[in-house]
């Protein structure tokens, strides 16, 4: 690794933990409807929209209740965009004239960003009108971010509680962290995003004269658009010469800092955050990392604070920070190392004063090796399915870092929320498997840790797996799935198992050689998003709502503190034990022998 | 117990009207005041036409001009409708056959150049449509462009260092240089 890779790290790492303790603490605030002053500024739009949609604010709700909301209100979420889609030939901002996609495709994205997966089997800039983007995918990059965050603040408030049977209203939760949260941040980074390059238009798309004419090869089409083949069944060619060059225009900064902030990652374009238009310099790739972690990173602290224990926040975030460090390190220095097959031909991969080097297939010149592999480990631990590189272009060990990362469960950081909720369930796991160790009733946050919580949380944590890996043993094994596999080898089992890890934690990145806008593919991954969103979800806030009933114990001498290293080694122990155990059979069959392949010669 | 339909249709639909209606409507105002340039595209006119924007690469292969990095776009290179990657793994006989045919090309555009060819210029980009290429590619080339225009190739070298961006505060962004506006640099000379 260079200077330089660990040098961004710092920088990066610096300012996302300075933003730690503010922006937890005025989260806590907002989602206890403090009186501060956007609270109070925002009052009569709050209060109206409670009126307009009879909400009584003041009424708290159990777990049961608590969910049943949540998920009615994404299950209408759902609908709405699914129809959005269908219907968007019809409707105004499409001057494009894009059709309707296809019914199977429709349904996948539509369950894909209401769970704030974002996984993209369809190609942006030829599929979706405006106002899809807009009113549509946009909306729900804001509130599947905000339904993440709220099953956070639940959990919380059932460690925070004891002896009542309420955990919060869903309605005001999810109110009030969008309006005060997430659309101020958002709408801030997207008008810096504009100021440097980013665009922001209602455009039809421009074309323009290139310096100099492109001449390519084509399949011939006959009148009725039908491509053309010959007796043989071959495609026949032609060769065309074009001059012009077609950009694609759009509402792109106000969705693309909604995107980063909110963890969502579904890219206004195909090529996500490594398009010049979404993402145009080194400085905005530092801006929306930030706007990925600060919100997680964020919520460690609500979580102290909201216990009233900010060390307990401060434990967890240095478990996620540690894992995350180890993470970057392994995937930027496979990268910068490059191929062994393209420096065999006499191609120069070393770093120096003029180029980054490394492995560059898939990578942005400005971006290079650090500013892409930092880009992939974080959106990788936090659920944001953004990419600023293609991760099916990394060496073997490169491309098993993002691969693993999503395994661990989406925790180091995590998605909004998200991230949080999940790392608590495994805090709960590890102190149970220290109590088991020396023979003591479990307890986290002064709160016994007994047989309903337990089963909850291995719910919470066993589905993910479940899915992951009994989705790729039937894709492997049916011909529909082994269509989509553009790799050979080793590379092409990586890319289905890439698919389900993406969609069961809800990070919606891809190995994205796999052609998966098919039925198969669209209707799988779909089934798998929503369930590995909504189970554990309901899973957790069975937790919250048990805990929070729970009378709160003292302290004594026999607890086991969650607050010094010794419980962040316990914790990181915890979650890399569970993801290494369940995952490194199928990572051996990927990229581990991908691996071993490459560098044996 | 209040119902859970209500709220959920009504505060679905305000939701909609503020994040997905008004929000980026108000951007999209601001930034048309502010930014007009930059929220249009970045785009470059000279004598009136529009020849591409200052952040969207374009294919170049005359030798008089620096070429851009290979780009995986379908079905013609720099295609602004296809944003998107080769998704070659790094064992893909395809991968390395591509990056074989590039450097054949490259060898035969500036023969007696036994330079290690700088990677990017043989690796195609992320979206497609990568607008730089690093300094050293840039470098790589000088010799070539300089030849098939008849110039000195210190003033191409000059031209390259001119027209260098580096990495702000020492960590951000990797030494480079936009493809387009150098080549629009060039024109400018003759």
């Amino acid at each position: 690794m260079t200077v330089e890779s660990w040098g961004l790290l710092g920088l990066f790492l610096g300012v996302a933990l300075l933003c730690v303790k503010p922006l937890g603490l005025y989260i806590a605030n907002v989602m206890a409807g403090a009186p501060i002053w956007p609270l109070r500024a925002g009052r009569r739009l709050e209060a109206g929209i409670y009126r307009l949609c009879g909400i009584d604010p003041a009424q708290e709700m159990g777990w049961k209740r608590y969910a049943v909301a949540l998920l009615v209100f994404n299950a209408l979420g759902a609908l709405l965009l699914y129809g959005l889609q269908r219907l968007q030939y019809f409707l105004p901002l499409n001057p494009q004239h894009l059709p309707a996609p296809s019914p199977d495709s429709a349904f996948n994205t539509a369950v894909s960003f209401i769970t704030n997966t974002n996984w993209q089997s369809y190609t942006p800039e030829t599929t979706m009108s405006y106002l899809t983007q807009m009113a549509g995918l946009a909306v729900q990059n804001f509130l599947s971010a905000a339904t993440g965050i709220v099953v956070a603040i639940a959990l919380i408030r059932g460690l925070a509680r004891h002896s009542v049977k309420v955990i919060g209203n869903f309605w005001t939760d999810l109110t009030r962290v969008t309006l005060y949260v997430l659309l101020p941040i958002a709408f801030v980074l997207a008008l810096v995003l504009v100021s440097q390059g980013v665009i922001q238009n209602f455009s039809a798309y421009k074309t323009v004269t290139m310096l100099q004419p492109v001449t390519y090869q084509q399949q011939k089409v006959n009148a009725a658009g039908a491509p053309v083949t010959d007796a043989a069944g071959n495609p026949v060619m032609q060769t065309v010469t074009k001059r012009t060059q077609t950009l694609p225009m759009g509402p792109v900064a106000s969705q693309e800092a909604i995107k980063e902030l909110g963890t969502n990652g579904g890219g206004f374009f195909n090529a996500n955050s490594a398009h010049p238009y979404e993402n145009p310099n080194a400085f905005t790739n530092l801006l929306e990392m930030l706007a990925i972690i600060v919100i997680p990173a964020a919520l460690t602290y609500t979580f102290g604070h909201m216990v009233g224990d900010t060390r307990q926040g401060w434990a967890v975030l240095a478990a996620m920070a540690i894992l995350f460090v180890g993470l970057y390190a392994l995937c930027t220095s496979s990268e910068q190392a490059g191929n062994p097959r393209i420096a065999a031909l006499g191609v120069s991969q070393t770093a120096s004063a003029l180029q980054s080097g490394g492995n560059m297939e898939g990578k942005e010149v400005r971006f290079g090796i650090a500013g892409s592999t930092l880009f992939a480990t974080l959106a990788t631990t936090t659920s944001t399915g953004a990419a600023n590189s293609m991760y099916d272009s990394y060496m073997p060990l490169g491309g098993l870092v993002p691969l693993f990362d999503m395994m661990l469960g989406e925790v180091v950081f995590g998605g909004v929320g998200a991230g949080l909720y999940s790392m608590l369930i495994f805090a709960i796991i590890g102190v149970f498997i220290a109590g088991l160790m020396v023979g003591r009733t479990p307890e986290y946050i002064g709160k016994k840790i007994e047989a309903f919580e337990m089963k909850m949380s291995s719910i919470a944590i066993l589905v993910m797996p479940l899915i992951v890996l009994v989705g790729t043993a039937v894709a492997v094994s049916v011909k529909a799935g082994q269509a989509g596999v553009a790799n050979p080898g080793a590379h092409g089992f990586s890319e289905i198992l890439y698919a389900f890890t993406s969609a069961s934690n809800n990070n919606g990145s891809a190995f994205a050689g796999l052609s998966a806008d098919t039925p198969f593919y669209n209707t799988a991954l779909g089934l798998a998003i929503w369930i590995g969103r909504f189970w554990p979800i309901a899973a957790v806030l069975a937790v919250a709502g048990s805990l929070a009933a729970k009378k709160r114990i003292p302290v004594t001498e026999g607890t086991l503190p969650t607050h010094g290293p010794t419980f962040v080694i316990l914790l990181i122990g915890t979650v890399v034990l569970v993801g290494a155990l369940t995952f490194v059979p199928a990572l051996a069959l990927g990229p581990i022998v991908e691996h071993l392949m490459l560098w044996s010669h | 117990m209040k119902p859970i339909l209500r709220p959920a249709v009504t505060l679905l639909l305000v939701m909609t009207a503020i994040t997905g209606i008004a929000y980026p409507l108000i951007v999209t105002g601001i930034a048309q005041v502010l930014f007009p340039a930059q929220a249009a595209g970045s785009l470059i006119v000279r004598n009136g036409v529009t020849v591409g924007s200052r952040l969207i690469g374009q294919p170049f292969s005359a030798p008089g001009d620096f070429w851009s990095r290979p780009s995986a776009t379908s079905p013609q290179p720099y295609n602004g409708l296809a944003s998107g990657g080769s998704n070659l793994g790094p064992l893909n006989p395809a991968l390395i056959a591509a990056v074989k045919r590039r450097i054949a090309a490259l060898r035969a555009a500036d023969p007696g150049n036994d330079a290690p060819i700088p990677v990017d210029l043989v690796t195609s980009s992320g979206s497609g449509l990568d607008p730089d290429i690093s300094l050293a590619a840039a470098y790589y080339q000088a010799g070539r462009v300089a030849r098939a225009r008849g110039l000195e190739p210190s003033r191409v070298r000059a031209l390259i260092a001119a027209h260098a961006k580096g990495r702000l505060l020492g960590v951000l962004g990797e030494p480079r240089v936009d493809v387009l506006e150098l080549n629009l640099a060039l024109d400018q000379i003759h």
